[in-house]
């Protein structure tokens, strides 16, 4: 294929990159937006393949069959619960990819033939790249561990840590002077030691997380993956790589703003991690008020006599996979003529948007699905709020106390509804480790229990009734 | 416990203090209501009527007054009313305490718990009960029936085939209620309407009515803490003046509204005001019984000036109307202090405490002033000028540091210049475009869409495949094992990825 041609298809792949994002920005459009994606790849591949410096086409065939059909394997079991680990997961295989792509590449060139200017930007561009990569890869691997389960989700905090990780990143720059004004076959050492440091960084900034934080840490891996996909196209001198790198690595950039603003916490603050430490050391003020449990019946009683209801979901809904329950009441109480509407906060979940997805799994139409701010105002005309395992998101003290350390975060304002009914295992604090006065307020009372039993059950008393 | 309703023995008042409907809300409230023969006739109410909804029919007002325990009236009780009153009798009627000292002495010294509903405070608990603004609605409503009556044009702009019909212009001054009822009539009867009130406040109730806000250009705001407006500074008043004038030779009809409680009417329409108006146009004056905003308007009376100008200084009733919703606040009251089943005269309610007059043989007026809404100031002090002047600095020091920010920017950019080939500067433009290509689209997607967002994005990260096709060699070498596991994994990527996507997508409903 002429280069020309080659280059066409390429910007013809990065157009088509474009729209796919831009499809995203509605529902209706986004089925198609991920059909853009899907074509701009095939493209992508088809123009590379077909290109004229590429070899080994059997070798391709085989990696690309085969890998296929182990992601769409991976992809149809996956349940919605565990997207997570799964977004995780496969931004690891991003990272590792660029670090292979990286040192083949430091392997390949012919550096004899380029100038000195270029040989120096050219090795710098392999080192950076690596560098991202290896981050990427161990970070998304630890990631994904703490998703799983596999890793505790507490926040591996311990003394000197920053400086220990500003000294790894100086070690690291160090090796990379070496790396590039070493012209033998030794420079290969420089960037495979390298490469370990900057795993073990990754591995130290995502331990050092805790697990209300893990929608920043996903979304910021998102981001390095792809930062480590622009690299490796600067390094190639591959223009399609550059912008597609870049759009994934600025809409990682922007999720993790936006899930920052949402815990009204700093970027910094939650990549340096240590969440969680503050509240154990600082003594919130004593919480007056006496919890008061419910039964079921009773909770179903309340349900029937109420006329508004609006359900806030947390992450306890996914880990019961409550959601199909919840949407079963959700529709015996539309039947007896009451107004359901959903509550969405922001961080609610391991993964921006988590909840709009299990609760799509459960076909729950998106127009009761409101997010916090379109339905806070509502909340003091609302009868009944139930809180299906969330907890730091509906705390009042985000609100009025400011000795919390979620003081500032915005939050759902049960409280402010007639009644309020947690629904709850047992009476630990949420991962921010904060105690919720929510629970020790008059109108406010526990269900104890898991989500889904104790839904299926307010489901049969509902039925019952009838 | 029995509710007497005597006739209303004024000769210009038609209303009465209850209706057939209110009779059947005070049984419900379980009190036993008496009403004298006839007292609802001149507000088209009949003795049948009242018999039929469950009141007894008494011919003479003395046994409305021996019988009740509660009396309910319209106007202050004349003397010869006074003197049937028995003691221990609550009266619920517009008493005007301010004005009528001397009978607030005598009903205390006839030991009447008197209730004036006319100084009921104007708090958000009371407003069902506030006849002030009932009433004040009524009059401001009837206020562009009767302008309209005596204005001898449509008031709306009609095109013809007779010919163009230029739409009424009406200048509303004061925006209480009977103003904004004013202004809600005016304007869905046609009219182009204007607006003034000293209290800027205001203006959003009057744009949300369909009229223009007017104002003068002086920073000074009329409203104060007892929810009326306050007398303004000569300056202001002096603009006002000035506005008035140039509004008279423009507008056909002029309706006044502003009153300040216990005071005379403030004087805003001069004479000199009238005399530049148009002939036809119309007055009419609400606050013609506290002296009139007009200088020429007489109470009580409708008449022509000389250059044609009609000003009204009397306003109909609707007497039905204004019964029906008097006796609706005089029910909610009647509720509010316990029923027939739980009766009392609770003097630590702010509206009982404040509205009761006479009490236990004392007098208890003039009451402490009472803030309407203590929050309202603050928010309201920085008028919208202000705000722009905020504003402006702040694109200003916004408009600096990005200046700062693009220069740091360019000098780097210019210092990447001087070093790096030719090639790379190339490469590097995409790169900083397709940035701002993705901060501009992602900040679109919807935010129930973050999930498969990153989905997406992940699987379009997969495109690190490229990387690895560009390095498979035929030969087996090193790089060229690691560019095959490159793509094994970056593949995994794409396909997982996408595939996952639609999965999520295709559960996402309506």
């Amino acid at each position: 294929m002429i280069l020309g041609i080659q280059t066409a298809a390429y910007v013809f792949a990065s157009i088509l990159f474009i729209l796919s994002l831009g499809g995203l920005s509605s529902i209706e459009s986004s089925k198609q937006g991920v059909l853009y994606g899907i074509l701009g790849m095939l493209v992508a591949i088809a123009a590379t393949v077909f290109g004229k410096d590429v070899e080994g086409h059997v070798y391709i065939i085989v990696a690309i069959v085969s890998a296929s059909f182990i992601g769409i394997v991976l992809a149809q079991r996956v349940k919605m619960e565990s997207m997570p680990q799964l977004v995780a997961i496969l931004h690891s295989f991003v990272g590792l990819a660029a670090v292979l792509v990286g040192i083949g590449s430091y392997l390949d060139v012919g550096i004899e033939e380029i100038t000195n200017t270029e040989k120096t930007i050219h090795l710098t561009e392999v080192f950076i790249g690596v560098f991202i990569g290896a981050i990427t890869f161990t970070g998304s691997i630890v990631a994904w561990g703490k998703l799983e389960g596999k890793i505790s989700s507490k926040s591996l905090i311990f003394k000197g840590r920053h400086f220990l990780n500003i000294f790894l990143v100086l070690v690291c720059i160090v090796l990379g002077v070496f790396f590039v004004i070493s012209a033998n076959d030794f420079g290969l050492n420089y960037l495979i030691v390298m490469t370990f440091i900057a795993g073990l960084i990754g591995y130290f900034l995502v331990m050092a997380i805790g697990g209300a934080d893990m929608p920043v840490v996903v979304s910021m891996l998102n981001s390095y993956s792809g930062w480590a996909a622009s690299s490796a196209g600067f390094m190639l001198g591959n223009d399609l790589l550059i912008i597609t790198g870049a759009l994934v690595g600025s809409s990682g950039a922007i999720l993790s703003i936006i899930m920052c603003k949402a815990m009204n916490r700093s970027f910094f603050s939650v990549i340096l991690g240590g969440f969680g430490t503050v509240s154990s050391t600082s003594k919130s003020p004593l919480i007056e008020g006496e919890i008061t449990a419910l039964k079921h019946e009773e909770v179903s009683q309340l349900l029937i006599e109420a006329n508004t209801i609006v359900v806030v979901p947390g992450y306890g809904m996914a880990v019961a996979k409550a959601q199909y329950p919840i949407y079963e009441m959700v529709k015996e109480l539309q039947k007896l003529g009451k107004t359901v509407r959903f509550a969405i906060h922001p961080v609610a979940g391991r993964l921006p948007g988590h909840m709009n997805v299990l609760l799509a799994e459960a076909n729950v139409p998106y127009d009761i699905v409101m997010e916090m701010d379109e339905i806070n105002d509502d909340m003091s005309s609302t009868d009944i709020v139930m809180v299906i395992g969330a907890n730091d998101i509906v705390n009042p003290g985000a609100e009025d106390d400011p000795s919390s350390p979620i003081y500032g975060m915005p939050v759902i304002k049960a409280w402010k509804a007639e009644q309020v009914i947690i629904m709850k295992r047992s009476m630990s604090t949420g991962y921010a480790g904060v105690e919720n006065p929510l629970f020790y307020k008059e109108n406010a009372q526990m269900l104890y229990g898991d989500a889904k039993e104790s839904v299926d059950k307010i489901l049969g008393f509902i039925k019952s009734n009838q | 416990m029995i509710v007497g309703i005597p006739s209303e023995i004024l000769v210009n008042e038609s209303r009465v203090a209850a209706t057939p409907q209110t009779v059947k809300r005070l049984l419900k409230l379980g009190f036993e209501v008496v009403i004298q023969s006839k007292a609802g006739e001149k507000a088209n109410f009949s003795d049948v009527q009242f018999e039929n909804a469950g009141a007894k029919i008494v011919t003479d007002a003395i046994d409305v007054y021996n019988h009740s325990a509660i009396i309910l009236k319209v106007n202050e009780p004349t003397l010869k009313e006074l003197e049937m009153l028995q003691s221990g009798t609550v009266l619920l009627s517009f008493l005007r305490p301010a004005q009528n000292q001397e009978l607030l002495q005598k009903l205390a010294e006839k030991n009447v718990s008197a209730l004036a509903m006319d100084a009921i405070p104007r708090i958000s608990r009371a407003q069902k009960v506030d006849v002030l603004s009932s009433m004040a609605n009524i009059a401001g409503y009837r206020s562009v029936i009767e302008a309209a009556f005596y204005f001898g044009r449509f008031l709306n702009g009609q095109i013809t085939a007779a010919g163009k019909v230029e739409p009424a212009k009406v200048l509303v001054i004061g925006a209480g209620v009977a103003g904004l009822a004013a202004i809600g009539a005016a304007n869905s009867l046609g009219a182009i309407v204007r607006a003034f009130d000293t209290r800027k406040e205001v203006a959003e109730q009057i744009q949300s009515m369909g009229a223009q806000f007017l104002t003068v250009d002086i920073n000074e705001d009329g409203a104060t803490d007892s929810g009326y407006s306050k007398e303004m500074s000569e300056e202001f008043i002096a603009a006002e003046m000035a506005l008035f004038k140039a509004q008279a030779t423009e507008v056909d009809i002029i309706i006044t509204t502003a009153q300040i409680p216990g005071r005379e009417a403030p004087k805003l329409i001069l004479a000199s005001h009238v005399a530049v108006m148009k002939p036809g146009s119309v007055i009419v004056d609400l606050a013609a019984s506290s002296g009139g905003n007009c200088d020429l308007t007489k109470d009580g009376e409708i008449f022509r000036t000389e250059n044609g100008v009609t000003i009204i200084g009397k306003i109909d009733q609707l007497p039905a109307q204004a019964s029906q919703l008097y006796g609706n606040n005089l029910c909610h009251m009647l509720e509010d202090m316990g029923k027939a089943e739980n009766w009392n005269i609770n003097m630590e309610d702010t509206i009982v405490s404040r509205a009761m007059v006479t009490h236990n043989g004392q007098v208890n007026w003039p009451p402490k002033p009472l803030p309407v809404s203590p929050t309202k100031p603050q928010v309201i002090n920085t008028s919208q000028e202000d705000q722009k002047e905020i504003i402006k600095n702040k694109n200003k020091n916004n408009g600096l540091s990005m200046l700062i920010k693009l220069g740091c920017i360019g000098l780097l950019l210019l210092g990447l210049g001087q070093v790096a080939p030719a090639e790379f500067m190339q490469h590097f433009t995409v790169f900083v475009l397709a940035v701002f290509i993705g901060w501009q689209v992602i900040w679109n997607v919807a935010h129930s869409l973050h999930t498969p967002l990153m989905a997406v994005t992940n699987a379009i990260s997969g495109i690190i495949v490229v990387g690895g096709l560009l390095q498979t060699k035929d030969s087996l070498n090193l790089s060229s094992i690691l560019a095959f596991i490159a793509i094994f994994f970056a593949c995994i990527n794409i396909v997982g990825g996408f595939f996952v996507t639609q999965r999520m997508l295709k559960m996402f409903k309506k």
